[in-house]
């Protein structure tokens, strides 16, 4: 099997591991301790935010001036219709600045 | 249903395009969609896969993005009763957030069962990957995406679910420290070390600020 779909399968496994655990975990334990529980809240904030960030500052300024442009889409619109404009927004950029 | 259906199918489509732009085989398209069947553990990993990142490493940003469906599996316990352990263990499978949604919000009405859970996993599975597949066909023709500005569009799309969670308490603060701890281990360590150390940061900073009386938890914001 090669490289690649090794890493999907742990990738499949790693998905259902997350998708199944709250469960089991309840079955076992209940409830969970609020520090736990506040921690797992912020596992995608913390994570996702930690990604993106580099891209604001590496990359070249439309980059960073449309990330920032979705963001404050995203205070209004739904998912969808931000990432179009938002999109649109850097073609728009790169042609013209 | 068809609302779902209609939000689900762009995101399966692009991804089809994106992946096979990025050099998946249609085939390993296939199988990363029919097997992890998550949008977002799909965007990271090929995302990362593109960049050569470690394994370990790529496993661990697929775990944190998905990681809210711990949430909806411990929720599931309410309404998951009525089935059999080989029905959870299908069921658990297909526990994405719009189908986590459509039972939560059905559960206060009548009970869940099986038959329900299934067929409308079934017909969202199907839009998934048939709307996969046309997105890969199709984003052949194309050409190179980044000439749209599809390259930047899986950064767009970790944002905006980042600003999603917005009711969460405590969010500037987890959302300052990981984004400070990220951008300090990006120009010191170097990649991919950014995503684990601001990423614990933020959890680490959530969890010492937490409060026991639990009656105001924030609560997760509705996406795909």
């Amino acid at each position: 099997m090669s490289d690649t779909y090794v890493l999907i399968l742990l990738c499949a496994v790693v998905t259902y591991i997350v998708r199944s655990g709250g469960y089991v975990l309840m079955s076992y334990f209940g409830t969970v301790n609020h520090r736990v529980e506040a921690g797992l809240n912020a596992v995608p904030i913390a994570v996702l935010s930690a990604l993106v960030a580099p891209t604001v500052l590496n990359g070249e300024w439309p980059d960073a001036v449309a990330l920032i442009f979705v963001c404050l889409l995203s205070l209004r619109l739904s998912m969808l219709p931000t990432i179009a404009l938002g999109v649109v927004f850097l073609v728009l950029l790169r042609q013209y600045a | 249903m068809v609302p779902v259906a209609s939000a689900i199918a762009p995101y399966s489509a692009v991804f089809g395009a994106l992946a096979v732009d990025q050099g998946m085989t249609l085939t390993e398209l296939l199988v990363t969609s029919g097997s992890i069947y998550a949008v977002a553990s799909q965007y990271v990993m090929l995302d990362l896969w593109v960049q050569g990142v470690p394994i370990w490493s790529v496993l661990l940003a697929v775990l944190a993005v998905n990681f809210r469906h711990v949430l909806y599996s411990a929720a599931s316990v309410r309404w998951l009763a009525g089935f059999s352990t080989w029905q959870k263990v299908l069921a658990f499978f297909l526990l994405i957030d719009p189908q986590y949604a459509t039972c939560e919000a059905r559960h206060k009405r009548r009970p869940i069962t099986p038959r329900y859970y299934f067929t409308y996993a079934l017909c969202i599975y199907a839009v998934w990957m048939i709307s996969n597949l046309t997105g890969a066909v199709f984003g052949q023709l194309l050409g190179d995406v980044s000439r749209f500005g599809l390259d930047l569009m899986l950064p767009m799309f970790f944002a905006t679910l980042v600003i999603s969670f917005r009711q969460t308490s405590g969010f500037a603060v987890i959302l300052i420290t990981s984004v400070a701890v990220s951008l300090i281990s990006y120009f010191t360590i170097g990649a991919p070390w950014h995503i684990t150390l601001g990423g614990i940061s933020g959890i680490l900073i959530a969890a010492l600020r937490s409060r026991p009386a639990p009656a105001t938890q924030g609560k997760d914001a509705q996406h795909v």
